[in-house]
């Protein structure tokens, strides 16, 4: 399976992270890929940008366990997770996700597991940067209940707030 | 040990890092939370509800009954907001 996780501050371009991983292949069947993006809005009042932090080496090795948890559970034939930090603006991409396999199945599974697990329990904090640009009106984003909540569909019951040891 | 601190906890702390020498007593996470809650008002604000910050061990999610002996990394954070 090819793998490819990276952590970066420049934009991504999502249809060519999908040629990267499916050339010179004829295995895929299907791929599926999801992009977060940032909004101009949080709870319903106006940003001017999202500022991501993040512990880089626990970020990288949290997302290859993650990797591997969802091809353990479908026949995953690639996947690619870019995700970003620093500053981002509203209509820029957050978070790529790209899964590939021989039938769509097992690719949009694994790119929701994927992005739920992203969600919850990759260690990047988002924080919100009012229009005005003081430095007192960036706010942090508290996290949501419903993340958590996503995630654990994916746990069997016994093993719930488990799973990340 | 070292210790690393991010996001809100991080700048509660008023530093990202810092090399620690906790106590024989200090065990697991929940006591290195209680020792460092009592290392100043920045500590004690940071970790003012112990429940909702989240530790890991060189790397790896942890609860707060991990045992913190051998580790070379720990890490303080919010609960994640990326994706």
């Amino acid at each position: 399976m090819s793998v490819f996780v990276r952590l970066q501050r420049e934009a991504f371009d999502a249809a060519n992270e999908i040629a990267a991983l499916t050339r010179s292949r004829t295995d895929i069947g299907a791929v599926v890929t999801f992009t977060g993006i940032c909004r101009a809005d949080e709870n319903g009042e106006p940003i001017a940008a999202l500022n991501l932090e993040h512990y880089p080496e626990m970020a990288e090795a949290e997302i290859g366990r993650h990797i591997e948890a969802a091809r353990q559970r479908w026949p995953l034939l690639g996947v690619t997770v870019i995700h970003r930090y620093g500053r981002i603006a509203p209509g820029e991409g957050i978070v790529l996700v790209v899964t590939a396999s021989s039938r769509r199945e097992a690719a949009f599974a694994a790119a929701e597991f994927l992005m739920d697990y992203l969600k919850t329990r990759a260690p990047f904090w988002k924080q919100v940067e009012k229009p005005g640009g003081k430095t007192g009106d960036k706010i942090w984003v508290d996290a949501k209940a419903s993340d958590d909540t996503a995630t654990e569909r994916w746990e069997p019951a016994s093993t719930k707030r488990e799973a990340a040891n | 040990m070292k210790v690393r601190y991010f996001a809100w906890v991080r700048e509660r702390v008023g530093k990202t890092e810092e090399d620690i020498d906790p106590p024989a007593g200090v065990a697991t996470i929940g006591d290195l939370v209680a020792w460092l809650t009592g290392q100043g008002e920045g500590y004690a604000y940071a970790f003012e509800n112990p429940n909702i910050v989240r530790s890991a061990i060189d790397k790896h999610h942890v609860r707060p009954d991990a045992r913190i002996a051998g580790a070379n990394e720990i890490a303080f954070f919010p609960p994640m907001t990326g994706g």
